[in-house]
């Protein structure tokens, strides 16, 4: 495809475009982020002061830079390592970003890894012939592929170019190379035909100005399209120390050589005079050195500036503008732009003018962070400014924080405690984080859960930690239905906490319909941070009774509106759903009786057997490190946090192993069984001498799904994979209960005495682990020994973790069997409390937390499924077959009602 | 041999509507999602559309059926996920060449078939190249700022294994689509560069962003001009935008798009924006008219619907489409 003629303009981009057209006049590139040029930028990089680097790079965005020159360039520093980490950091930095960046370094592999992280049309700086066609070529190729522009330096094999005929000799020939055989396109191409010192006193620097002048007008004339740029500060080398002479030099060359085609050039700003205001007689003796005019021009020029050497400049960075407005413009200027340079003086200063800290927070801060919620809101900020705005934010209650403090005796008094969490499955913390700071800022205590918050671990915080609310975040769709989850959840766990929901597409339709029904206390939707202030506010005061009827009746007001419009997922009724089960030929399958019927007890286990049966990747998932075991430890990303983990984690083991740490126990029991009335198991117990007891008779009862599905498709039921009692054929199903958690607590408490969090989460998420593995390694012996139905089989762990076993062994409370209700029927068959000592709390979770309890299906066509939603007619037959109310029944089947 | 060069010079060609949105419509079960092979996975597929190219291989052949019967020139293959980065979440990374490989195929049969029975309009399939679920240009942690959860060489492997399966399966274009972040477009765009290298082949290639709020900026912050510099070193068959936005927001951002390529334009926007479910509910009739407000502009070569459009959408878009000339490229010299 051809270029038309217009677009031959060399275009770079940052989050903005910049398009160098012959009106651009000079595109000034930004070079104090330059560890070569720089001593201050050279100390920040290598103290990995990245913050204070950013400001250097921010300074001069401010200063009128139109692209930043980055160079990482030192024998001390880790060149890859410190371009990526600045390059990532200005990526966060909308104000700094905005610009081209130029990726400036000799070593191929540097400009390569600040490639690699750029999203924008950068300039590498730079290539050149130095190491011979191939090498340019296929560096060319790449940057090409990267999708950058280039400088080209004016170097050959033999050395740089010094004369004018070297300089357009090796412009030209880079040129045909880049254009003809790389399909380099010419525009992107930027020549450095090399700026060099004039007047040294060597004869042979003379004609430096001049030859450059000239060979920038070749170049322009002769090579269609292509740039030319250098760096300026070269010229007056021989004048370091003398500021005057250096500026008036800079702006001399400068104004000669845009003349001339140089369209492009590093120069600092803050060391450049203004081109009209060079003293006349200082301007004269500049262009006699730069055209060599005069055969005494550089003698002239060091006699003038001997007579300005003392009238050196002061080259500190100039005090910014903002910083003379007023305090609180200061300090809104700071949050919307995100710079926290100053932010603690301004703050400071608040402080001292204000009676108390709180105000400067309540005052000060938020009428900043106000400005920035309306710029956010109306288009004007876009989230990454927004984070920036909050870390100022951050900044300055920290540095409240201890006044705040001492204000009250030393002791932190909260206005409130809310937990803030970003909901199980969504990483986008953004929004959550503000409100978090926001009313963090308020004198709210923050305990913040991070993201991919499991509703358990929301509700067992809000209780642990007392919440007065909890707030929940997402970004992604599917969060809403997450959310929707956490409130019935909370409401299963009967909380009275005020939930808040917030979050890119929440919504307050979302939120009457959907969540406020699901739950009895305050349900409020917020779509801002400061919003957030309010709301919690009004729900914290002490008589907030009014505030939350008058939320609740509008809520109920705003869902009366879409209960017309909503959509229903098809299902059928119970009876049609009975059915379509899951049909097994009962002739023809294949059904084993146990070897021995009746309950066994494992009193006292040598855990130590359960090591090979450890699936780890779900210990790694539970500190956030993702990734499948072992393959983990070798990742890239989380690799070394990995192994780190893993060694820790073997150690502990070896301690639980080698001193007994951990007790585990195991109760299970294999007994007659055959499907009733579809979809309920009817149980024989088995006496201790192995007596079937039919007087004795436990009943599972399953759900049965009840979505609507295309032909063929079954709707199973657990039930469907034992044999029905009038097909007359004895079956049987087994169920148990295994603990690893005896003496976690103990552990854990020992743990924290020690202030050892580490340990103390790692000896649970241990117990957890060791759970897992002693129900897998239980069940294997139930197939090959006890049940004996599977006895030649022969499967590794990993195809165990996979669930390449014949037979299942669902647990109650996951996506087959939902009820947690059957626990208690377990419980009872097997006299699990009496006999191992696990217990169920009264929402049924299993007491110690590593215990794992289910039944055991041995035919070889059980399978794992989700039972999905259930209507209303299976919950009244549910109800009716458990014997408890409809309520009941409602209650903890909740999760799995369709609406 | 049909050639898109060719026909995307005659008339505006018409990109298929969403593939999840006429998937939901099968209600897919887990067991649906596993099909016989993958019945004793360990972890839970449901969800994984991609993954119906291998289990329910019908079902996607006939949604690309009917958006060609709609009238749609370009059928998108169920490839959206289709890396081992966004695989990762169901653990099938091993399983994306043929991942890619099959549903390229299914939808170069389905292809096949329209283009034999109307030789005259040319059936095309594009291999779809999601964004992935990670971002090389964001950190997913606010207070690690210079964190990365994935780099351009991770994303320039994965991309680089599903193009040379999308190519084996025969797709005609590349599109590589729902630009959020452009460092992850030019991991992709790297990627194909070199399967083109090194295997001396030419495949026209599509680049379309999504600019994902009132900002008028893609996800990483550039604007519309800066996303488009970003990714002009290749050269592409077009160039556009899809999702986030309805096609009455996108407009503006088509127009500036527009003016300032040379490349054809490409827009398949959302059905509208999703309401407070999450649900699109913009008729086929509403979209057909925005559409042709960009028609009426001269602002498209190709036109298509993202998510929440259906057949009926496509139906009512090719109706218009075929009214009206296509985009006329700036002056070539």
């Amino acid at each position: 495809m051809a270029d038309s003629d217009c677009k031959k303009y060399l275009t770079l981009s940052g989050l903005e475009p910049l398009v160098v057209t012959p009106e651009s006049n000079f595109v000034n590139v930004g070079e104090r982020t330059n560890v070569t040029g720089s001593r201050k930028f050279l100390r920040l990089i290598k103290e990995e002061k990245y913050d204070e680097a950013l400001e250097v790079a921010r300074d001069q965005v401010d200063g009128g830079a139109q692209i930043l020159d980055v160079n990482m360039d030192e024998g001390m520093l880790d060149g890859v390592y410190a371009m990526t980490t600045f390059l990532n950091l200005i990526a966060s930095e909308p104000d700094i970003a905005k610009i081209p960046l130029m990726i400036d370094s000799s070593k191929w592999e540097i400009i390569e890894a600040g490639l690699r992280v750029a999203q924008g049309k950068c300039v590498v700086n730079s290539i050149s012939l130095k190491e011979g066609e191939e090498e340019f070529k296929r560096q060319a190729k790449l940057v090409k592929r990267y999708g950058a522009a280039v400088i080209v330096m004016a170097f050959d094999e033999t050395g740089q170019a010094d004369t004018y005929q070297r300089r357009i000799e090796i412009c030209k020939r880079s040129y045909d190379i880049l254009v003809n055989e790389v399909n380099f396109p010419a525009q992107d191409i930027i020549f450095d035909p090399n700026i060099f010192p004039v007047a040294t006193g060597m004869q042979e620097h003379r004609l430096n100005a001049l030859d450059f002048f000239n060979a920038t007008k070749w170049i322009r004339e002769n090579l269609p399209y292509a740039n030319v740029s250098g760096g300026v500060s070269n010229v007056s080398f021989s004048f370091r120390g003398n500021n005057t002479v250096r500026e008036a030099m800079h702006s001399a060359f400068l104004f000669h050589a845009i003349k001339h085609g140089m369209n492009m050039g590093i120069v600092n700003p803050t060391m450049l005079e203004v081109y009209d205001e060079i003293d006349n007689e200082l301007l004269e003796l500049v262009e006699d050195v730069l055209f060599n005019r005069r055969c005494d021009a550089t003698e002239r020029l060091v006699d003038f500036a001997e007579t300005v050497k003392d009238n050196k400049k002061e080259v500190d960075d100039a005090v910014q503008e903002w910083r003379n407005e007023p305090l609180q413009d200061r300090i809104t200027h700071a949050l919307v732009k995100g710079i926290d340079a100053f932010i603690v003086e301004d703050v400071e200063e608040a402080r001292q003018a204000s009676k108390r800290p709180l105000e400067v927070i309540e005052g000060n801060l938020m009428i900043g962070m106000n400005v920035v919620g309306d710029l956010f809101g109306s288009g004007k900020m876009f989230l990454p400014q927004v984070v920036k705005s909050a870390r100022v934010m951050k900044k300055a209650v920290a540095y409240l924080q201890p006044y705040i403090e001492a204000e009250k005796d030393g002791k932190v008094e909260f206005a409130g405690k809310i937990l803030m969490a970003t909901v199980k499955g969504d990483v986008h913390d953004i929004g959550k984080n503000i409100v978090s700071v926001v009313l963090g800022c308020n004198n709210y205590e923050i305990v913040d859960l991070g993201v991919m918050v499991p509703p358990e671990k929301i509700i067992e915080t809000a209780i642990k930690e007392k919440v007065d609310i909890i707030g929940l975040s997402g970004l992604i769709t599917p969060s809403l239905d997450e959310m929707v989850y956490v409130s019935k959840e909370m409401e299963k766990k009967n909380l009275d906490i005020p939930l808040i929901i917030g979050g890119a597409t929440t919504s307050r339709a979302h939120t009457s319909v959907k969540i406020a029904p699901n739950y009895k206390d305050t349900v409020v939707h917020i779509n801002d941070a400061s919003r957030a202030v309010t709301v919690v506010g009004e729900l914290l005061q002490k008589d907030s009774q009014t505030y939350k009827d008058q939320i609740r009746e509008e809520y109920d007001k705003f869902r009366e509106q879409f209960l017309k419009r909503g959509k229903q997922k098809e299902y059928i009724s119970i009876e049609q759903a009975r059915k379509r089960k899951f049909k097994i030929d009962w002739n023809v399958s294949k059904i084993v009786k146990p070897k021995k019927l009746g309950i066994q007890i494992i009193d006292d286990f040598d855990i130590t057997k359960l090591e090979e049966f450890i699936d780890w990747s779900p210990f790694f998932r539970s500190w956030d490190l993702h990734g499948k075991y072992p393959e983990i430890l070798n990742d890239e990303v989380v690799g070394e946090q990995a192994r780190e983990l893993f060694k820790d984690a073997q150690e502990l083991l070896k301690r639980i192993f080698d001193e007994r740490l951990l007790k585990a126990k195991a109760i299970f029991g294999l007994f007659p069984a055959n499907t009733v009335n579809d979809d309920d198991i009817e149980i024989s117990s088995v006496s201790s001498s192995g007596v079937i007891n039919n007087q004795e008779i436990f009943k599972f009862l399953t759900l049965r799904q009840q979505l609507k599905k295309r032909e063929g498709v079954p709707n199973i039921a657990l039930a469907d994979f034992i044999a029905p009692k009038d097909s007359e054929i004895q079956d049987h199903m087994g169920c148990f209960c295994v603990s690893t958690g005896f003496g976690t607590e103990e552990l854990a408490a020992n743990f924290e005495a020690d202030h050892d969090d580490y340990n103390s989460i790692m000896i649970k998420a241990l117990a957890d682990r060791l759970a897992e593995a002693y129900a897998e390694y239980l069940h294997k012996e139930v197939r090959i020994n006890v049940w004996g139905y599977a006895e030649k089989e022969n499967l590794s762990n990993e195809e165990l973790i996979k669930e390449s076993y014949k037979g299942i062994r669902p647990a109650p409370g996951y996506p087959a069997c939902p009820d947690h209700l059957e626990k208690k029927t377990i419980w009872k068959l097997l006299k699990v409390e009496e006999n191992i000592g696990v217990e169920l709390t009264d929402s049924l979770a299993m007491w110690p937390a590593a215990s794992v309890s289910g039944y055991y299906f041995a035919n070889p066509e059980s399978k794992y499924f989700g039972l999905g939603k259930i209507t209303e007619d299976q919950l009244k037959d549910y109800a009716k077959r458990r014997s408890i109310s409809e309520d009941e029944a409602r209650k903890w089947l909740n999760p799995n009602l369709a609406e | 041999m049909p050639n898109i060069n060719t026909e995307i010079q005659k008339r505006i060609l018409v990109l298929d509507g969403a593939m999840g949105t006429m998937l939901q419509r099968y209600n897919f079960s887990e067991e649906d999602f596993r099909g016989e092979r993958f019945k004793d996975y360990p972890s839970s597929l449901k969800g994984n559309n991609d993954l119906l190219s291998l289990t329910q291989p019908q079902a996607i052949a006939d949604v690309h059926r009917l958006y060609f019967e709609a009238g749609a020139d370009i059928v998108e293959t169920n490839t959206f996920s289709g890396t081992t980065i966004a695989m990762a979440d169901y653990n099938m990374e091993d399983l994306v060449y043929e991942l890619n490989f099959e549903s390229a195929k299914i939808a170069k049969k389905v292809a096949e078939e329209f283009t034999a029975v109307n030789p005259d309009k040319p059936r095309f399939v594009a291999g779809s190249i999601g964004p992935t679920n990670r971002t090389a240009s964001l950190s997913p942690d606010v207070n690690r700022p210079e964190f990365r959860a994935i780099t351009f060489e991770e994303l320039r492997i994965a991309y680089k294994q599903q193009t040379e399966a999308l190519i084996d399966g025969g797709v005609d274009v590349l599109l590589v689509e729902t630009i959020f972040d452009t460092l992850n477009a030019k991991a992709a765009l790297f990627a194909i560069e070199e399967v083109k290298e090194e295997r001396n082949i030419d495949i026209p290639i599509m680049v379309s962003g999504t600019i994902t709020d009132a900002s008028g900026r893609t996800l990483s912050g550039q604007t519309v001009e800066a996303f488009l510099t970003s990714i002009s070193h290749i050269p592409l068959l077009s160039v556009g935008f899809n999702c986030a936005l309805g096609a009455e927001q996108l407009k503006p951002y088509l127009q500036r798009l527009s003016y300032e390529t040379d490349f054809n334009t490409s827009a398949h926007p959302n059905a509208g924006l999703p309401n407070a479910f999450g649900e699109y509910d913009q008729t086929p009739e509403q979209m057909q008219a925005l559409i042709e407000d960009y028609l009426k502009d001269g602002l498209i070569n190709i036109i298509g619907g993202c998510c929440g459009t259906n057949p009926e959408h496509i139906k009512a878009i090719a109706e218009v489409a075929a009214k009206y000339q296509p985009r006329q490229l700036k002056v070539q010299v």
